[in-house]
């Protein structure tokens, strides 16, 4: 197995608020990402997925503190990074981040530059990390935006980002990202805002540079089709916990954690007709972060809860090829029926 | 069934100023729209960004007035009513019996009224009742779609996004309406939320013999929840066919390149794609010249470039296409039995 390039451990992120009690947004989660593989993370709104892959970069906002764990970075020879431990916006850091490990968002038209040619933006950054001359800067950028598939590229470097579509902004975007031929991609749900034909086109690209540059990805979205489509490995998140995690056929064709499994069992399957069953949605909603209970996070939601459940917060199960999940029916003593 | 509500030569332009010096310019929304709602059906409008499935939507409710055609409404009781030839006032009776469930509840819902008011709001400009009659009529309406009646005098902020769609959908059938239009009703919402409120619309089309509108992009949902889509492209109806026959075998190829692009919950039926998705939408003030679609498709002939096909019946069936080789075309449908070959094996 190839070795990880970036590695999370036992990461935990803790919000304050001047008039409340402080929310662990995100709590002991373990992730790994291996060059030339995708790690999915996936979750519903408030789930904490952006604020884990924001904490890599550290992009979190002043009241957000990790409090405890560690965000390593091995870049291919050269020594192990604690990123966790770095100071904001020191030069270490900047030397990492949009070099590295880069990142692409949601919304190209508000993480864009309004007032910047694409092409001066991407420029920036080779000329900035790099130390290229404008000219060679702007040679490198034409070539990256004709591998991005951007058509005409030559003249769309001089484009403002208001005049391309939503799909040629995000293929901007992700040039941008890829300007330094960073190890590390983080794409914070980059086709969400997308129509479905763009999606499958950018989902597409994604792939096909992945497999020029090697790079690992963590992507992150709702979209269990999503999911399927693009990652090697997937994460589910719920309130804070990533509750399942493995290879993603392996939770995919085996949900472990009832959370996953009610995710599943929430989409519309494909069917004809005939074969159409009746969704069966998570009973009610998604409890508050002050709110959340003292063990499983899932267990006012939780069909299977039992006993443990609200007290006691389950451990990190393995079992096996690398599969994890955070349930108590896993550690289940079977009770023996008294004869 | 009988035809509910039917959409007759319906279009509908804009018109861009062209600026200081600049010629102005007509921007075609919809064009020629033809189509029926049967009494008690699901119909979905499906198509990507820009299609013109909102503008159809509203042109339907008459909020905003088309440019050339009908809308004509049958009313159980027999009898028609042109709803585009009306005026304000005329149109007021009959805007009881059509209402709309908008995407983003939280801009479609006055922040500063109270659950209750905003759900008794209809009822009191339609006069319907007042009193303890209408305080019955809310709370019951809210109950049907699970808000308690402790909540009521809460603002739309103190409820989640999913219990505002509930809102929202309250103040659609507080009304007791005939058709409901959704448009994007559950695209906001979260998965397990999506699920919840799909029952629910469910359910209450059951209980009151509703018939739906559900303007979606979304076509997993729409294959769920319809009986027949509509699929539209640069604002034209490109296909009209009852769901299951147009997840089995699409007749017009933009469909299939929707039901290609369409991502699927399974690994193991992953697509490797390869370019098969080409191009993007062009601009509307931009159209192409004969099918609007020719510039993306895969099947295009000369003929396509030149000569625009009208929407018509492929061999006699209830499937309508408006592509010149819907017959000789064959499409990849969406139902796959069992899984196909793994494609991207590590």
């Amino acid at each position: 197995m190839t070795k990880p390039i970036l590695s999370i451990a036992d990461m935990s992120i803790v919000f304050s608020s001047p008039d409340e009690a402080d929310i662990e947004a995100v709590r002991q989660v373990e992730l790994t990402l291996t060059p030339g593989k995708t790690l999915a993370l996936v979750g519903e709104s408030g789930c904490g997925k952006s604020v884990t892959a924001r904490a890599v970069l550290r992009l979190l906002d002043k009241n957000a503190l990790i409090q405890r764990g560690s965000i390593t970075f091995e870049p291919k020879g050269e020594a192990p990074v604690d990123i966790a431990e770095l100071k904001q916006d020191s030069l270490p850091l900047r030397a990492i981040r949009g070099n590295q490990i880069s990142m692409i968002f949601q919304e190209p038209m508000s993480s864009l530059s309004p007032v910047h040619t694409i092409g001066d933006q991407i420029d920036e950054m080779m000329i900035i990390h790099e130390g290229l001359k404008p000219k060679q800067a702007r040679e490198r950028t034409v070539a990256l935006l004709d591998q991005v598939g951007i058509p005409g590229a030559r003249d769309r470097a001089n484009a403002y980002p208001f005049e391309l579509s939503g799909g040629l902004r995000q293929r901007a975007m992700i040039a941008m990202a890829l300007a330094c031929k960073p190890q590390v991609l983080i794409a914070d749900e980059p086709t969400t805002a997308l129509d479905v034909t763009t999606q499958a086109q950018i989902l597409d690209l994604l792939r096909q540079l992945q497999a020029d540059f090697g790079m690992a990805m963590l992507f992150i979205t709702h979209d269990l089709g999503v999911v399927a489509e693009i990652a090697d490995e997937v994460a589910v998140m719920y309130l804070g916990d990533v509750v399942e995690q493995g290879s993603v056929f392996d939770v995919f064709a085996a949900p472990k954690h009832p959370y996953t499994q009610a995710l599943m069992s929430s989409i519309p399957k494909m069917a004809r007709k005939a074969d159409r069953v009746r969704l069966s949605p998570i009973k009610g909603t998604v409890p508050a972060p002050k709110d959340r209970p003292e063990g499983c996070a899932f267990t006012s939601r939780c069909p299977h809860a039992f006993e443990p459940c609200p007290t006691i917060r389950p451990a990190r199960t393995d079992l096996g090829n690398g599969h994890h999940a955070r349930c108590h029916l896993l550690t289940r003593v079977p009770v023996e029926e008294p004869a | 069934m009988s035809t509910l509500l039917s959409v007759e030569n319906l279009s509908k332009h804009y018109t861009l100023s062209g600026g200081l010096f600049g010629a102005e310019r007509r921007l075609d929304a919809l064009t020629d729209i033809n189509l029926t709602v049967e009494a008690g059906e699901t119909l979905a409008i499906v198509g990507e960004s820009g299609c013109g499935k909102t503008t159809l939507g509203r042109c339907i409710i008459q909020a905003q007035p088309a440019s050339a055609g009908k809308v004509v409404y049958r009313p159980k009781a027999g009898g028609e009513v042109e709803l585009s030839a009306l005026n304000k006032r005329q149109i007021k009776p009959w805007r009881q019996d059509i209402r709309m469930i908008f995407q983003d509840p939280m801009s479609s819902l006055n922040p500063n009224m109270r659950v209750f008011d905003i759900v008794a709001e209809p009822l009191r400009i339609h006069k319907i009742c007042k009193g303890r009659e209408l305080e019955d009529r809310v709370i019951g309406t809210l109950a049907k779609v699970g808000i308690p009646a402790e909540a009521v005098g809460r603002y739309p902020h103190a409820f989640s996004g999913g219990q505002r769609q509930r809102i929202g959908i309250a103040r659609a059938l507080v009304l007791d309406p005939k058709l409901v239009i959704a448009d994007e009703a559950v695209s906001a919402l979260d998965v397990s939320i999506q699920a919840q409120v799909l029952n629910l619309l469910e359910d209450l089309k059951s209980e009151f013999g509703l018939t739906y509108i559900f303007i979606s992009h979304d076509l997993g949902v729409v294959n769920y929840i319809a009986d027949r889509v509509v699929v539209m492209y640069l604002g034209h109806v490109v296909e009209n066919a009852p769901t299951e026959m147009l997840f089995e075998r699409p007749r017009h190829p933009y469909t299939e390149l929707l039901l290609e692009a369409l991502p699927i919950a399974d690994p193991l039926r992953r697509k490797g794609r390869k370019a098969e998705v080409r191009g993007e939408i062009p601009y509307l003030g931009n159209r192409p010249q004969g099918c609007p679609f020719h510039t993306r498709c895969r099947y295009a002939q000369d003929v396509c470039r030149a000569e625009k096909p009208a929407l018509r019946r492929v061999n006699g069936t209830a499937q309508e296409a408006a592509c010149l080789f819907a017959e000789e075309l064959e499409l990849k449908g969406a139902y796959e039995d069992g899984p196909v070959k793994v494609l991207h094996e590590a």
